[in-house]
């Protein structure tokens, strides 16, 4: 304190005189400092705990691979295009689960991306700034919530107003249209398929308009304003300037949230109806996903066949998971090779 | 002054740890298994630590969780509501032995039918669940109740979606009285179900009934109570209608003979009042005791519960075995011994 009385002529420069004394003289430091061992054990750690994860991960598909050894050598691959899944007969084919896992988050993607797409755009360009931290608050909350609270809501709240306000109108509607009444068919109750895509959808809103918002908001201002300034409209300077600068944030943020989608399992297995038989192309069909088959069957699961194929199940999960990674790296590779050829 | 303060405080302290210590390093028994009867087990252990300071942890992991527990003797017994067949248990070396009873009941949900009123009989519930009478004013169950109005609409099917014991007490039913369920369904704690929808466990079909018009379920005989879901009577062996209520799931169980053998699916069994689908549910544990001690502790609480347990068993809507039945249990419990081949106490 006294320095700065000393040297400053006013109090305002002085942090600048301070770091100009500290830059030029440095004090001397009193603690040792790390020897080139400590340096290498950290390196070692470091090594260590990269190595563990990918050694964790070989585990986990090995004694998978192992459970599973049974059921993949009485089927084969022809485990997923069998439809049948007979606890009681020892029959399993991992279709109908596949078909709807897969499905689901297909939906769940359909209406998060744009909705989510919306909510980021209108908190980084659009919104009036007192309404951003409310907003943005409670979309952040939306992902805070349990999964099991939006299974018990989508069954016993959405199901039913699902099942009477949109699937009875549009099954009086399509009754006798050919294609189109297949697609809306089965019971009346609200629960299947595009309940389960919606419930989703719903959780993994939040996780990708916050990662869009984030990768959004360090879109280089100078971009903005020159587009801006060049006459752009907004719509124009989102899809021309942001989204091609944040295309990597914004496929990350969209893989987050279908990874998450494709493994939920406690909202999913509230609201699909469990239903192991795949007879009808019916967004309205009961059907089942592959988590919630296993979280429903494991625990009183024979010994034998069905575990194994339920172990079977989980090792399709984990392929389905690693090939949607794997093609959005290729997506993201192909992008950026585009970008090489423009310049 | 704040010295000896903290001297007490500890001495506390030490002593509590130490007393709690010694009751649990001494005398501790584990079980695990069906769900089912997991209320009623845990109320008991509550009630018999209270009475005796003896700790009887249950994990309601599932029946096969349980059946493999016991077999790998990780517990000190295992319960499921499955029971085995008197071979399998002698290779395993096991026995088993029912502890209380419960009832499966159909409800229903549909508008202008108050409880009790539908009639059903075995046939017709798997015509129904085989999806091949689908509607609600079909011919079959107008028959049934001329008198009722029934809707022109289908029938929503809600079953189990998870493995249960519930469901092996009703696929069995629906196996032993209806040849084409038994051929292309059968039966199991899962099944490949030909329709409907399945909610996750009891109170997963409960809600589900109790929210879809013109759905029809079965669930354990307490959801039925509590939830005050609208139940169907069944129509028994004997060809009576007769209500889910304790009575008919004690007429059930007094319709076996349970002095030779516990392997006893109450379905299906004679008796003018007996309800239709109901089941027992069992514990599992090693005739051949490598910790008799344990076991010895295990056999005095079931005692315990067999005598001072029916009244919070009924209270949870559970039915007590009868003592008839608990004394041909007890007399069974000479088959577990000792390492040196002597029964084992439980007195």
């Amino acid at each position: 304190m006294s320095s700065t009385l000393a040297h400053g002529a006013s109090p305002s420069n002085s942090p600048a005189i301070l770091s100009t004394r500290a830059m030029t003289k440095p004090p001397p430091s009193k603690r040792p400092r790390t020897g080139p061992m400590a340096d290498r054990i950290f390196g070692w750690v470091a090594k260590g705990a990269a190595l563990l994860t990918l050694g964790l991960l070989l585990a986990i598909l090995a004694s998978l691979t192992v459970s599973a050894w049974p059921a993949i050598s009485k089927y084969g691959l022809s485990f997923l295009v069998n439809s049948t899944w007979d606890p009681v007969q020892e029959e399993f084919g991992g279709l109908v689960m596949i078909y709807g896992t897969v499905f689901t988050s297909f939906i769940a993607l359909l209406i998060a991306v744009p909705v989510s797409f919306g909510i980021a755009l209108f908190l980084t360009e659009l919104s009036p700034a007192w309404l951003k931290r409310p907003l943005g608050t409670a979309v952040e909350l939306l992902a805070a919530v349990p999964s099991i609270v939006y299974g018990m809501w989508g069954l016993l709240v959405f199901g039913p107003v699902l099942a009477t306000y949109v699937q009875q109108p549009l099954q009086s509607l399509f009754a006798d249209v050919p294609y189109l009444g297949a697609f809306v068919s089965g019971p009346p109750v609200g629960i299947g398929i595009l309940s389960a895509g919606i419930i989703l959808a719903i959780m993994i809103i939040p996780f990708i308009s916050a990662v869009m918002r984030d990768v959004f908001e360090v879109t280089p201002p100078l971009l903005k304003e020159s587009a801006y300034g060049l006459g752009a409209t907004t719509w124009e300077v989102v899809s021309k300037v942001v989204l091609p600068y944040t295309k990597t944030g914004v496929i990350g943020g969209i893989m987050l949230g279908l990874g998450r989608a494709i493994g939920e399992t406690m909202a999913v297995t509230f609201v699909i109806g469990n239903f192991n038989q795949l007879d009808s192309v019916s967004l309205f069909q009961a059907a089942n996903s592959i988590t919630s088959a296993l979280a429903n069957e494991f625990a009183e699961a024979g010994e034998g066949l069905h575990q194994a194929s339920l172990m079977y199940l989980g090792l399709v999960l984990f392929f389905i998971t690693f090939v949607i990674l794997s093609l959005s790296k290729v997506l993201l590779l192909q992008l950026r090779k585009g970008e090489g050829e423009k310049t | 002054m704040n010295f000896s303060f903290n001297r007490a405080v500890l001495a506390v302290l030490t002593t509590t740890s130490l007393s709690f210590a010694g009751v649990t390093s001494a005398q501790e028994i584990t079980g695990a298994g069906a769900t089912f009867p997991a209320p009623i087990y845990a109320k008991w252990a509550s009630d018999y630590y209270k009475a005796t300071g003896v700790k009887v942890n249950y994990q309601s992991i599932g029946s096969g969780g349980g059946i493999k527990q016991i077999d790998s003797k990780t517990v000190d017994f295992g319960a499921s509501d499955m029971p085995l067949t008197d071979e399998v248990l002698k290779t395993k070396g096991q026995m088993q032995f029912p502890t209380v009873m419960g009832g499966v009941v159909p409800v229903i949900n549909v508008k202008g039918i108050e409880p009790g009123q539908l009639k059903l009989t075995g046939p017709l519930l798997g015509d129904i669940f085989l999806g091949k009478v689908s509607r609600w004013n079909d011919p079959a169950i107008k028959a049934l109740n001329p008198t009722l109005p029934l809707p022109d609409a289908a029938i929503a099917q809600v079953r189990r979606a998870d493995g249960s014991g519930t469901t092996f007490i009703f696929t069995n039913y629906l196996s032993k009285v209806n040849a084409e369920w038994k051929a292309k369904v059968g039966e199991g704690t899962a099944v490949n179900w030909p329709a409907g929808a399945g909610g996750k466990g009891n109170e997963g079909v409960a809600a589900f009934v109790g929210r879809l018009p013109n759905s029809l379920g079965y669930v354990e005989y307490s959801y039925v109570k509590q939830n005050k879901l609208n139940y169907a009577v069944m129509q028994n062996s004997a060809g009576n209608f007769v209500k889910p209520e304790d009575d008919s799931f004690k007429a059930a169980a007094a319709g076996a003979d349970w002095s030779k053998t516990f392997y006893h699916i109450l379905t299906n069994q004679p008796g003018k009042d007996a309800w239709p689908i109901s089941g027992a549910t069992f514990i599992l544990m090693h005739t051949k005791q490598d910790k008799p001690a344990s076991a010895t502790e295990a056999l005095k609480f079931f005692s315990w519960a067999y005598k001072n347990g029916d009244a919070t068993a009924a209270a949870l809507d559970y039915v007590p075995m009868p003592d008839s039945v608990v004394a041909a249990i007890e007399k069974s419990w000479g088959e577990i011994k000792d390492p040196a081949g002597k029964p084992v106490s439980f007195k």
